[in-house]
């Protein structure tokens, strides 16, 4: 264990002290909890994360290093990482570096060795706050202060902090395109998962991505058969350029929203969101088909919710009747929308996975029939 | 969907007796499934054999069948019951089987019955070794390569495609015998041929070995909608090719990726629909290459197995209840989770601590057998431990196991014994190659003398993430000795410890108890347990709560850890805690859970909060809804006074977990707790042989003369007072360890240098043996005033076996009522006299007419369930109601139990198991279960006893009897009911003519040693039906052996007692009387 001394401080004055773990220095984000046992890698290089620190319920982190085929995205976009136990010895036949290694090369601040389940249950009575993480000062009430004044994540835009400054096109690395490029999709990036992108390519997808700022004319300009807009971090309300491109795609283009990418159609539609207290970060969370009714596993990581209209579940939008499709068993909050009169759907979970489980898998097909 | 109204009545089939490879999990999810069926409103029927458990307390179904678990039996069940439906998939693999025999030979399409759960065709497919390779095959899914081959030639033109190691089985033997492991060409052809030769369909399957691969257990669940989710993953430590019954295992999977772990669920969601589970759960193993991933799956189970019972117990998710349900045709998202309430059980657990699963080995009872542990499994049963980090919880795991250890014990002779660096070395090296129990230490050993990471692997196959646990552990011991052996050492005079209490605190989080702090600083457990006291170095608890805490919890399941918030919140109303008896093992199983489980139903009708602390995930007691507040925790003093801490209970019994909690009676009371029921002052007096033969002459109670030594002069001075044979025990046993009746001095001799040491610390106990005698158990319960028998119990075999091991009557079936009386009468002033509060068993001799009392135990014993069972009266229940202070003059007792049938237990051996164990029974205990045999008269009650126990007593047929000197005469009976039945009698040369100087017709037959055919060759032929063969003396019963392991392994029963065979006889003759038929407890109790 490296025993250097680190403390965590929330806004509302609750105090760990435990030991640094990755860069040292100090930073300030919301605090999240993720129950997925498996999947940090993921997890860290999430684009959805930022403006947050993470904590893992569970407490063995690191036991199989890092590797190189399992990121979401080029770099990370945390704030901060919590974890009870980080082993500083990796095993596995991909494993590349140490967990803490590759959090020091990212500048990612940690702590460990806490109690990460009372952290855990502290978020959940009393919702997510600010916290803060440092290994240089360690003056609980300054550390307070610092988290308090702290912004946000409600109005602010993260979805800029994270998306990309050009446009490219993806291709995976790993496998050659079975049926290269039967459908043209673009892909809105709001903090993009990298797995969104290699199951589009895998399923016979030309994938290009796109800048959020990226004028929907110039995506019309382009013919896509069809647009996702991707996952991404923060308060959808205030990603008003993403919501003014999908207003001009709907009805045009096929959309296909998965997370953020759902809570900003569901604006475009005239529904509204709200944050949850504590949101849901993780890999075993129910959500039934209404039509179906059937359960999938899903994997989700989201703070904001699309509310349910006081009229019911069906929403009367400006582009025809809009069907609440899935809700989640633990909450009944809101998990899928569909449009009646022009192909556009979502869900407010991660079907693309990574991590967890992939029973969502099917709706990258029901996309590609949209786009048919 | 709603549950099914076209179904009225099912039939819930359980498992039978305890056997290695099945045990408590299936009375556990046996229990579940009744309760949930009723609960919704369903008429339950139930069979099983076993007494000892909680599902066939008459309360659990509204028809009890305590009857053989076979087709025969069941059928006439179905046939006067009627159920609509059969849940087989509760029963564990005996309850599987006898339903597809059902099935099979088309008694469920007489009667229209149908399977719920798993269809025949579902439960053929996973089982049958082929159909499940094409079914994977199907689904795209990787099993290892293998072909089933007839003869050498064939097998030599395939083993290029499966390569070396090779795995051959032989088709359809028992015991895995014909297995082998072939390296090279050379071993290839001798193994198959070995193999075809044993098999007899002269068929062998060759697989290609995936030894030393990752291994890995998904438990799936599914419902008639197709809903799947897995509850848990468990990663073995052990690679591939130790029984995962014999693996410490670990939960959740630590060493997966997200991608790899997702990549084997997506299989084994194909795999539970491809083979058709229709509900409820499965589990699927699966191997994984450690070198690239390679994943392959290796079996699936379509039933609750014992991975389902510990994955149910370490993520609180109650997988049996829930599959009850399931079968019954709700949906996952139709039933709550009882743990968070407000969300469903369609999710999958998530879990923030780290479980660790360990055997729990009894090779000290078969000294015999190789201790190295293969693909069969040899464990009795297992302990479960909960930690923050995997260190602690495999800490806490080892101290759970009570076998002595209470850390990672150095077991290589490291400072003493002149070893060489060299030797150490090439010794670990096997230790690390070889899996056997005690290879965890050995891996702490082998950091200890210098070995690497790399290194142990290499050995061992365990994965390096575990193995860096384990060094990091015995690093930490390494810093504690160095900074603190010193200073503890010298301050040992005035008891005091010191230890900086960060490193302290570490130490706790690393799972290391005090006892090894104790020995790691040469200083006492209780002076460190103060100091950790004084400085606030205490336990927390935290819940287990299937959603690492996402939700609230509202089922107080706790484990400790030492860690910043404390989640107990103990109520302040009155309560007691129970003990638990810790993992199964000989001599200490099922019955004593059972006796914990009904004495938390007791006192909460009495409206006490009950308090359960135990550690062995297979249990009923381990249920979060048994008892009010749940604690798995080791039973340690160390670990349970940090609950009564917490708890501040009125008190704790102890009487009902067997010798687990009940060492721990005098150490508690030390510490100031309140024991309740008999005091341990008294348990003392009982236990303490001087103290005992004192207040035996005092109450004027014959004792088989008897004596205590405390060295081997005193021994072989009190054996000549008393006269050989003698019965030669350690003082405090369990389950007749080490016990030995010694005939003369040179067997005195023998057993003092190897057996035991003899030392004033260590005494040895020396008792007459009563040849020949008749022995009795009697269970009562006292109140301290007044005593109620429960029962009195007949040994079937005499005095000399152990009484774990004996068959029992109930009523006694030949000894008169003047004894009775007498036993009854002692039995009373015994209990009043050591001023039992609580349960009572004493154990007497009956010969010549005179009652010899042997042993006397205040607490619960081994025959509480059958006893309960057979008279319908909960001795344990009643004893918690006393125990908690009521009368029973007030609690209704009967005044006096007269039983229209007659009730026979039978003990059920690991024999089998064992290469090259003897099946001769003594005053050791070999037994790992029990059945009740149950019916109108003896003869009837002990054949249904056999039955249940699998030895399946033959009408017709050739009867071989070979029997010691002083047998000879009283075997002539047994021989003459036989002939006059129609069997033929084959004896060896010394019994046969003493047998045909009786007028007996018999035919001589060849000893082993007298050349060939011999006896063994006529029992591989089938020639024999029925073995009686007892044996005395070294080489007798090493000339004898062969006979019995044969007998053995060819399911062919035997008897090795006198007694035996005489009721078996009788049994015989009941048999060919009429048709035996069946009835449920119920009725049995209606007087």
């Amino acid at each position: 264990m490296n025993e250097k001394k680190a403390i965590l401080v929330l806004e509302d004055g609750t105090c760990f002290r435990g030991f640094s773990l990755g860069a040292t220095g100090e930073t300030v984000g919301e605090l999240v909890f993720n129950t997925s046992m498996m999947g940090y890698q993921e997890v860290l290089t999430d684009p959805s994360y930022a403006g947050q620190i993470v904590t893992l319920t569970y407490p063995l982190v690191g036991n199989y290093g890092i590797n190189e085929e399992d990121g979401e995205s080029y770099k990370l976009f945390l704030e901060g990482f919590i974890v009870k136990e980080c082993a500083p010895f990796r095993s596995n036949w991909r494993s590349k570096i140490n967990l803490s290694e590759f959090l020091e090369k990212n500048e990612i601040v940690g702590i460990q060795g806490i109690d990460t389940r009372m952290l855990t249950s502290h978020i959940r009575d009393f919702g997510s706050q600010q916290g803060i993480i440092s290994t240089v000062d360690f003056d609980v009430s300054r550390l307070q202060e610092k988290a308090k004044s702290a912004p946000g994540l409600i109005g602010r835009d993260m979805v800029e902090k994270v998306t990309c400054d050009e446009p490219y096109d993806w291709e995976n690395k790993e496998r050659a395109q079975l049926f290269a490029g039967k459908y043209k999709v673009v892909v809105y990036d709001c903090g993009v998962k990298y797995n969104i992108l290699r199951k589009l390519y895998s399923s016979g997808c030309s994938v290009h991505v796109l800048p959020a700022k990226t004028p929907f004319k110039n995506v019309l300009e382009m013919n896509p058969d069809g647009v996702v807009l991707s996952n991404g971090p923060g308060d959808p309300s205030v990603v008003s350029y993403m919501i003014e491109n999908i207003k001009g795609l709907l009805g045009k283009k096929p959309i296909f929203g998965i997370c953020l990418g759902h809570q900003l159609l569901a604006l475009a539609l005239g529904l509204k969101t709200y944050k949850l207290k504590f949101g849901h970060h993780g890999g075993n969370q129910p959500v039934m088909d209404l039509s179906t009714k059937k359960v999938e596993i899903t994997a989700q990581n989201h703070c904001f919710a699309v509310e349910i209209p006081p009229q019911g579940m069906l929403h009367k939008s400006q582009y025809g009747d809009v069907e609440i499709t899935h809700l989640n068993l633990n909450d009944q909050s809101v998990e899928g929308l569909k449009c009646h009169s022009v192909p556009a759907f979502s869900v407010q979970y991660h079907p693309e996975a990574s991590p967890g489980p992939h029973d969502a898998d099917y709706l990258f097909n029901r996309f590609l029939h949209a786009m048919k | 969907m709603p549950k099914r109204i076209d179904i009225k009545k099912i039939l819930i089939i359980g498992s039978g007796p305890i056997v290695i490879g099945q045990a408590c999990e299936f009375d556990y999810s046996g229990t579940q499934a009744c309760r949930s069926l009723r609960e919704e409103g369903y008429t339950v029927v139930l069979v099983n054999s076993n007494p000892a458990t909680i599902m066939t307390d008459p309360e659990m179904a509204d028809k009890t069948y305590i009857e053989p678990i076979t087709a025969e039996m069941i059928e006439k069940i179905i046939e006067k019951e009627r159920p609509q439906a059969i849940l087989p998939t509760l029963g564990g693999q005996t309850g599987l089987n006898v339903a597809v025999d059902l099935a099979e030979k088309g008694i469920l399409e007489k009667f229209n019955v149908e399977l719920i759960g798993a269809k025949l065709k579902a439960i053929k497919m996973a089982e049958d070794r082929s159909q499940f390779k094409s079914a994977m095959e199907r689904i795209g899914v990787r099993v290892p390569e293998s072909v089933y081959v007839n003869s050498l030639e064939a097998a030599l033109s395939i083993i290029d495609t499966i390569g070396f190691p090779a795995i051959i089985r032989a088709s359809f033997t028992l015991g895995g015998s014909g297995g082998n492991t072939a390296y090279n060409i050379e071993e290839y052809k001798e193994y198959i041929n070995t193999g075809l030769e044993t098999s007899p369909i002269h068929e062998v399957l060759v697989e290609r070995s995936v030894l030393g691969w990752k291994e890995y257990e998904l438990e799936v669940m599914r419902d008639l909608k197709d809903n799947v989710v897995i509850i848990c993953s468990i990663e073995n430590f052990d690679p591939m090719g130790v029984h995962t019954g014999d693996s410490i295992t670990v939960a959740p999977a630590q060493t997966l990726t997200d991608m790899e772990y997702q990549k084997m669920r997506d299989a084994a969601i194909k795999i539970i629909r491809e083979i058709g589970v229709e509900t409820g759960g499965s589990n699927i193993q699966f191997a994984v290459n450690p070198e690239n991933g390679e994943m392959l799956a290796i079996e699936m189970n379509p039933r609750v197995s014992r991975s389902s019972a510990l994955a149910s117990k370490a993520t609180g998710f109650p997988i049996a209840k829930i599959a009850a349900k399931l079968a019954i045709g709700y949906t996952l998202d139709e039933i709550p989770n009882d743990i968070t309430r407000y969300t469903p059980a369609c999710f999958e657990p998530s879990i923030d601590y780290c479980v660790v699963k360990i055997p729990r080995f009894n090779f000290d009872k078969f000294p015999d057998t190789p201790t190295d542990l293969t693909i069969h499994m040899k464990s009795v049963g297992e302990v479960m431990a909960i930690g923050r980090t995997f260190k602690e919880a495999i800490g806490k795991a080892i101290r759970s196991l009570e076998i002595g250890r209470t850390g990672f014990e150095t077991f290589l002779p490291l400072e003493s014994g002149g070893w060489t660096d060299e030797q150490k070395l090439e010794y670990l090296q096997t230790k690390l190659i070889t899996p056997t129990p005690d290879r965890l230490w050995y891996i702490g050993d082998a950091f200890r003398i210098g070995m690497g990471i790399d290194e142990i692997y290499n050995y061992s196959r365990v994965d390096k993430w575990f193995l860096y646990n384990i060094k990091q552990i015995i690093d930490l011991e390494d810093e504690i000795k160095q900074n603190y052996l010193k200073i503890n050492k010298a301050s040992q005079k005035n008891r005091s410890f010191d230890m900086d209490t960060e490193l302290l605190t570490k130490a706790k989080q690393y799972g290391i108890s005090d006892k090894f702090l104790a020995r790691l600083c040469d200083s006492g457990e209780k002076a460190i347990r103060e100091y950790r006291y004084q400085n606030s170095v205490r336990s927390v608890f935290k819940h287990v709560d299937t959603c690492a805490a996402e939700f609230k919890a509202f089922t107080p399941y706790l484990y400790s850890t030492y860690e910043t918030s404390c989640e107990a919140e103990p109520t302040t109303k009155k309560k007691i805690i129970i003990l638990g008896s810790g993992p199964n093992r000989i001599g200490q199983g099922i019955e004593f859970d059972y006796c914990c489980v009904h004495g938390v139903y007791a006192l909460k009708e009495l409206g006490y909060e009950t308090i359960m602390v135990n550690c062995n995930p297979e249990t009923v007691s381990t249920d979060y809804d048994t008892s009010d507040r749940l604690y798995f925790e080791p039973l340690t003093l160390e670990d349970v006074l940090e609950i009564i801490h917490k708890e501040k209970p009125e008190g704790v019994i102890v009487q009902f977990g067997g010798q687990t909690p009940l060492k721990l009676a005098v150490p508690l009371e030390r510490e100031g707790v309140k024991i309740l029921g008999t005091s341990p002052e008294n348990i003392d007096i009982a236990e303490d042989r001087e103290r005992f033969a004192l207040l035996m002459n005092r109450l004027e109670l014959k004792q088989p003369e008897n004596g205590c030594a405390n060295s081997a002069e005193e021994a072989k001075s009190i054996a000549k007072r008393i006269g050989y044979p003698v019965l030669l025990r350690p003082s405090y046993v369990l389950g007749g360890s080490a016990m030995r009746i010694v005939y003369d001095d040179q067997g005195l001799d023998n057993y003092i240098s190897q057996a035991v040491q003899v030392s004033p610390e260590h005494p040895v106990l020396i008792d007459c043996f009563l040849q020949d005698a008749i022995e009795i158990d009697v269970d009562a319960i006292s109140d301290g005033e007044e005593v109620f028998i429960g029962g009195v119990m007949e040994h079937i075999e005499e005095a000399g076996i152990h009484s774990g091991d004996s068959a029992c009557s109930l009523p006694p079936y030949s000894i008169n009522s003047e004894i009775i009386e007498e036993l009854k009468r002692q039995t009373k002033i015994i209990a009043l006299a050591l001023n039992v509060i609580g349960l009572i068993n004493i154990q007497y001799a009956v010969k010549d007419k005179v009652v010899y009392m042997l042993e006397v135990n205040p607490r619960a014993s081994r025959t509480i369930p059958f006893v309960s069972k057979a008279i319908g009266v909960s001795m344990a229940k009643i004893a918690a109601k006393v125990i908690a202070g009521e009368k029973l003059s007030k609690l209704n007792m009967p005044a006096n139990i007269v039983l229209k049938h007659t009730a026979v237990k039978e003990a059920v051996f690991p024999f089998l198991k064992f290469k090259g164990v003897d099946t001769l029974l003594g005053p050791e205990m070999k037994s790992t279960g029990e059945v009740m045999g149950l019916d109108m008269d003896f003869g009837r009650a002990y054949a249904k006893a056999q039955m249940s126990a699998n030895y399946c007593l033959p009408f017709s047929g050739t009867v071989f009897i070979s029997v010691r000197d002083k047998d000879k005469k009283p075997i002539i009976p047994v021989a003459k009911k036989l002939l006059q039945m129609g069997f033929k009698i084959m004896a060896t040369k010394g019994t046969a003519s003493v047998l045909s100087g009786e007028n007996i017709s018999v035919t001589s037959v060849l000893k082993v040693i007298e050349g060939r055919p011999n006896i063994v060759d006529h029992i591989k032929n089938n020639e024999v039906q029925l073995v009686i063969n007892t044996a005395e003396g070294k080489a007798a019963q090493e000339a004898s052996f062969s006979i019995r392991r044969t007998a053995l392994v060819h399911q062919i029963p035997y008897f090795t007692t006198v007694a035996g065979a005489v009721a078996a006889a009788r049994a015989i003759e009941a048999l060919k009387s009429g048709s035996l038929d069946v009835m449920p407890i119920q009725e049995c109790y209606q007087r």
